[in-house]
């Protein structure tokens, strides 16, 4: 066991794998000599040398158009596009292109990638370097998509992506590049599309994904000691494919659902989840179910106006206590 | 016409020249399978066999044929919606691309893709991309696979004067010069980018050569229309791209005789523009090129005849092949097989 940073096990998932494995390639901005921008692939280029760790020009259609003829030819790709924002340069690929040739070719073209980003807020850098961007991803056909929110889920989820056939969205959190977890030695391979109930409760549910799944454990905490509602909380790691199972068994026990977003409230992943449990477990709730979820807006600069946008340990604690009262 | 600059050799006297009899009679099958299949593609869509769109190479065949002819088994296509020319070029069979367009289940997929996307990995067409410029850069990243594994194939991306002009274009010719990727981008310069005439819109006179110089690549600018200046041309790309000196651009200088696509009668062109065009016609020229080798009329009718024939008996069995299985419709969203999103 080691306690890592969330950013050492970017490095070390992806040494995992390309260790493991000669086709597995890494190719971005800044990746390489300089170790990335966000510091999370610092000594890749050093341990597997130039051929394999591939420093490019600020080209994020070439990144991901490379990356994916290098997939369906024979390689492992993992790309870095440097912040998921930069996503709408380059959303041919992501959206076009990976996602569509296996369906469109009748089966006949792969493309096992990977394109690792920086996604979401607490940084400060305004509206086009902070946004979280997974439900872009998620309402497409073809495409994967996860969110870890640990080092060790970044270790384990990065494995399965870079092994799975398919292409895989991984939105590494920003905010959490710095924080430590402990990490079991040796090689750890997850499997996508398992949700993790990472604190076990009576009297809710409160599914969320990355930042927020922290936030939600300190807001469970709070909830439990302060108002004596005991809170369920999942981490849903994979969006795509999404553990429904776990989520539905869970509001079957708790009859509440509570959904914790950063990305805006419109067409976020929480509604899914929502329409999911309408649809199938009805009957089950004792409430309506709740969405906290940035507001409908860009994302502001300015720290007091950043941390007003994005659910608080505070306005989680205030949204379950007043539902679960009312 | 655009002045052209002829950077391969002038067609030698003999037929066994480097090019040679076999290759020759080779491109003048290809190019006249390519003109009867699009003109029956056209036929069948008048008769509303051929629905959706497509978007036709008549006129252009030279470039398929000569670019083809000069690749090894191995070597990867990556086409653009006007990618029925090349799809065949590779010896993709006729039935399976009109069945395509005929969304019928003897397609080449099936009818899952349509027109535009025609794909062929077992032929090396890596598919046919109809977001402009977006293959670019995909063909830089086989081409990598192939530097990276020291596989000697090479990746050939053609797209229209059109695709010059976006960003995808600039950014693969940077990378793929900076990588040295054994990649070869083909222009087909057919003069106007869908409706518009390329140079209404184009900073430069010739739009893809002229913007060579600004990745370090040579300026190459030749006669879309003859198949043996074609032929030579690629060769040397390949054979420089294959020795790891890096990609080449070619601007291919051709015309396309019908619209941009089926919805299209072409009223834009000057009067008399279609007519002195086909007037170098590729297969008029090419017809010549072999007479006057020596080659027989009657080897050269026989050949045209057998195209026929080939064209004929592919539609029919299209025609009498059912539309593709209802149960495909959830299929190979993911390589499971399925289109599953949750358990």
């Amino acid at each position: 066991m080691a306690e890592l940073t969330y950013r050492e096990a970017v490095a070390r998932g992806i040494a995992q794998e390309m260790a493991r494995d000669p086709d597995v390639v890494f190719l971005g901005e800044d990746i390489g000599k300089a170790g990335g921008v966000f510091k999370a692939t610092v000594g890749l280029y050093e341990q597997f040398g130039p051929l394999r760790v591939r420093d490019t020009p600020i080209s994020e259609q070439a990144i991901l158009g490379a990356a994916m003829g290098a997939a369906m030819t024979g390689l492992k790709p993992i790309a870095e596009i440097m912040f998921s924002d930069f996503f709408a340069v380059c959303f041919d690929y992501i959206a076009n292109e990976f996602a569509k040739s296996r369906y469109m070719s009748n089966g006949q073209v792969k493309c096992p990638l990977v394109v690792r980003t920086g996604n979401g807020a607490g940084s400060r850098f305004g509206a086009q370097h902070s946004q979280s961007v997974e439900n872009w991803c998620m309402m497409i056909p073809g495409l994967k998509v996860v969110a870890p929110s640990t080092p060790r889920d970044v270790i384990g989820l990065m494995a399965a992506a870079v092994r799975d056939p398919d292409p895989v969205i991984f939105l590494e959190h920003k905010s959490l590049y710095s924080v430590k977890g402990d990490v079991p030695d040796g090689e750890i391979v997850d499997r996508l599309g398992i949700a993790s109930i990472v604190r076990p409760g009576n009297d809710a549910t409160i599914v969320a994904l990355a930042l927020m799944v922290p936030r939600a454990l300190a807001a469970a905490d709070k909830l439990k000691s302060e108002h004596g509602i005991d809170c369920e909380v999942i981490d849903v790691r994979s969006l795509v494919p999404l553990d429904t199972r776990t989520i539905l068994g869970s509001v079957a026990r708790t009859h509440r659902l509570f959904t914790v977003e950063e990305n805006p409230r419109l067409c976020g992943w929480g509604a899914e989840i929502v329409s999911i449990v309408a649809d199938e477990a009805f009957y089950e709730l004792d409430g309506p179910p709740v969405r906290i979820t940035t507001p409908h807006i860009p994302l502001p600069a300015a720290d007091i106006l950043e941390d007003l946008a994005l659910p608080s340990v505070e306005r989680i604690v205030e949204r379950v206590k007043n539902a679960m009262e009312s | 016409m655009a002045k052209i600059e002829d950077r391969a050799l002038a067609p030698n006297a003999s037929l066994n020249d480097d090019i040679g009899e076999e290759t020759r009679l080779r491109m003048y099958r290809m190019q006249v399978e390519i003109r009867e299949a699009e003109q029956r593609a056209y036929d069948l869509f008048l008769q509303n066999l051929v629905k959706g769109t497509s978007h036709l190479s008549l006129g252009q065949e030279a470039v398929a044929a000569g670019c083809a002819a000069a690749m090894k088994p191995g070597d990867l296509s990556f086409c653009t919606y006007r990618g029925h020319a090349h799809t065949l070029a590779r010896g993709v069979p006729i039935e399976k691309v009109l069945g395509e367009l005929m969304q019928r289940d003897n397609g080449l997929m099936r009818g899952k893709g349509g027109s535009m996307h025609l794909t062929s990995v077992d032929h090396g067409v890596m598919g046919s991309y109809a977001i402009i410029g977006a293959h670019l850069p995909i063909a830089c990243g086989a081409a990598w696979r192939a530097q990276y594994k020291g596989q000697k194939d090479v990746s050939v991306c053609f797209f229209g004067d059109g695709t010059t002009n976006i960003g995808a274009f600039h950014e693969a010719l940077n990378f793929a010069a900076v990588w040295k990727l054994p990649v070869i981008f083909v222009c087909e310069n057919n003069l106007y980018m869908e409706y518009t005439p390329i140079g209404d819109v184009t900073a430069v006179p010739h739009p893809a050569a002229d913007r060579a110089a600004a990745y370090g690549l040579p300026r190459i600018v030749i006669d879309g229309n003859d198949a043996d200046i074609v032929y030579r041309t690629a060769a040397a790309a390949y054979e420089k791209a294959r020795a790891g000196g890096g990609p080449s651009l070619i601007e291919c200088l051709t015309y396309r005789y019908s619209g941009h696509s089926r919805a299209d009668p072409a009223k834009y062109r000057p009067e008399g523009e279609l007519e002195k065009w086909k007037e170098r016609d590729p297969i008029k020229i090419y017809r010549e090129r072999l007479k006057q080798f020596g080659v027989s009329e009657d080897i050269i009718d026989a050949i045209e005849t057998y195209a026929r024939r080939r064209v004929d008996e592919a539609t029919e069995k299209c025609k009498a092949a059912p539309p593709p299985a209802v149960e495909i419709l959830t299929t190979d969203v993911y390589a499971n097989g399925g289109f599953a999103w949750r358990n």
